[in-house]
């Protein structure tokens, strides 16, 4: 029997069905994987009894839904009940929320349990998991005769860490520029962020609220169907949340792409980036086409604006929803000073990350009176102008084929400008600034033994697309890499 | 922030500020900022409390609360 942690979600649902192993089994092979594993820094705490609970009720008969008996890790910044809930951040260290956020709660419904909660950048801001208040994650995989420290990717890092070192099966994940989809680039697995609205973000930590999108992170495509329908659906408690059924995408799962166009966006042959990866992109056309896809050229025109335009949205947006951490409510206090504002001010000095801070200034300052129009107003113009130019382009094609990153992983410590840093998610914001879902899912390894990303993006709702496209292109790929044990 | 913090972190954002500012090339004119990125109309929802009686668990995560409020330094001398 293969070792239970190498199964997928779909293969472990199909084995508790035949009664060919227990829940419980599952959750304690897990359990210990999850405690042996501590040199990645993944889990920022570990639940046991979360994932033996779910197990013995899936066991007992007592949970019988589609993700009973499968144990799965919480990205830190969904608010889980009674919980340790920090996304990554000093500010919110000893923080246990007295409610759980409506997309674990789905999943609680569903039968799943919790191995615990997974490391990330600090608030979701960073694309390398090294602003983390815990550390950064060491990522599973090495680049080949080297022992050099890696990074899984971010902000999703612990997520993408986990899920290829087989210390979860699957896990949450959330996207405000690239945060799903990097990541799971990085460490060679499967990842969609959905049509902004999918999933509720009512108990996940704000960070970029009108970017911000839950999505599952998993080793094959089915897993990640089978979690994105637990995890969707309609919420009144989130204004933006989409008021729709949730489609039924492992069903309708399907590698057949007759009839389907895949867009080639000319914009995003940009230089710099490695011959491989361009490489892999063009053998991916060749793989979709394969599946019955007729390829079409189309033009994004605004891509090279979505970065700047990204970072004027995103960290305006920030130092709005950071702007809660004062030390009243939840979280650290500093103590010792003397009037109210400095209390705020000490709090907020001491519980910040350089990144955060960052953030928080740029956010102010292109908020503010005399900056606004020029910034804000001016970025939100640019925005609506790239969301048309995804909107002409479906008029051409049904999916986009892109890489998911410019780069594999690099190492921890490698990249220290902050452009450069903001550089990797060049590929996968103008999406997000859009709405739209998308996915990215492994073609290969790079010269070094790293894994590169294909990324899929669909028109808005059309998840069914993307992930069918993601299927075509994991039979194709043969992607089995996995990396080499050494924690 | 200290001052240290604030020479370093000075120029990084004038690097930063300088990089976005090439949304200038951009001609926007006639251009609706975005609003929504997905098309939808803001739902009402019933004018009813549907939260509520939940003081304690508001305060448990309060580094100081008194007599069911949240404790501050003195603002008042």
């Amino acid at each position: 029997m293969t070792e239970l942690t190498a199964k997928t979600i779909a293969e472990l649902r199909e084995g508790l069905r035949s009664r060919e192993f227990t829940a419980r089994e599952i959750a304690e092979s897990y359990n210990g994987a999850v405690s042996a594993a501590k040199a990645l820094n993944a889990y920022t705490v570990t639940t046991p009894d979360d994932a033996l609970a779910a197990a013995d009720a899936a066991d007992s008969g007592r949970a019988t839904g589609s993700l009973a008996g499968i144990p799965l890790g919480i990205k830190d910044l969904f608010a889980t009940k009674g919980v340790d809930t920090t996304a990554g951040s000093n500010i919110l260290k000893g923080f246990k929320p007295r409610y759980e956020s409506t997309v674990t709660a789905n999943l609680r419904k569903a039968g799943a349990g919790m191995l615990g909660k997974l490391n990330m950048d600090e608030f979701a801001m960073g694309s390398s998991n090294e602003t983390s208040a815990y550390g950064p994650v060491i990522s599973p995989w090495r680049r080949k005769g080297s022992n050099v420290g890696l990074t899984p990717g971010g902000s999703s890092g612990g997520s993408a860490a986990a899920v290829a070192a087989m210390i979860a099966p699957g896990a949450t994940g959330t996207d405000t520029g690239g945060s799903i989809r990097q990541p799971a680039a990085f460490a060679g697995i499967c990842g969609i962020k959905p049509t902004y609205g999918r999933c509720s973000r009512w108990g996940i930590v704000s960070f970029a609220s009108s970017l911000d999108q839950a999505g599952p992170m998993a080793r094959t495509v089915r897993d990640c169907a089978i979690l994105l329908e637990a995890m969707a659906g309609f919420d009144p408690r989130d204004s933006t949340s989409l008021d729709l059924p949730v489609p039924q995408w492992e069903a309708n799962l399907s590698s057949n792409l007759a009839g389907k166009r895949v867009g080639i966006p000319r914009e995003y042959r940009i230089d710099g980036v490695p011959a491989e990866i361009n490489a892999l992109w063009d053998l991916g056309l060749e793989w979709l086409k394969d599946a019955g896809a007729t390829p079409v050229e189309i033009s994004l025109p605004h891509t090279q604006y979505a970065l700047p335009t990204y970072y004027i949205i995103a960290p305006a947006e920030a130092s709005s929803n950071l702007a809660r951490y004062d030390g009243v409510r939840y979280g650290l206090r500093v103590e010792g000073v003397k009037t109210l504002d400095d209390m705020y001010a000490a709090t907020r000095a001491q519980g910040f990350g350089a990144e955060v801070k960052r953030r928080i200034m740029i956010g102010t300052y292109v908020l503010s009176a005399g900056f606004y129009d020029a910034y804000f107003t001016k970025a939100q113009k640019v925005r609506a102008l790239i969301k048309q130019d995804f909107a002409t382009a479906f008029e051409q094609c049904d999916l986009i084929l892109t890489p998911t990153a410019p780069s594999a992983a690099f190492g921890i410590g490698e990249t220290t400008d902050p452009l450069a840093m903001y550089l990797n998610d060049v590929f996968a914001v103008p999406a997000s600034l859009a709405g739209l879902p998308a996915m990215s899912v492994p073609g290969g390894l790079d010269g070094q033994g790293l894994p590169l990303g294909l990324h899929i993006i669909g028109n808005e709702l059309d998840e069914q697309t993307v992930l069918n496209a993601g299927l075509a292109i994991e039979e194709r790929a043969g992607f089995t890499a996995r990396p080499e044990k050494w924690w | 922030m200290s001052d240290e913090e604030i020479e370093r972190l000075a120029p990084e954002l004038n690097n930063i500020l300088g990089w976005v500012e090439q949304l200038g090339e951009v001609n926007t004119d006639g251009v609706e900022p975005l609003t929504a990125v997905i098309d939808q109309k803001l739902r009402l929802r019933d004018d009813v409390v549907n939260d509520g009686n939940i003081r304690d668990d508001v305060l448990a995560n309060a580094p100081a609360a008194q007599h069911g409020f949240f404790a501050v330094p003195k603002v008042i001398e």
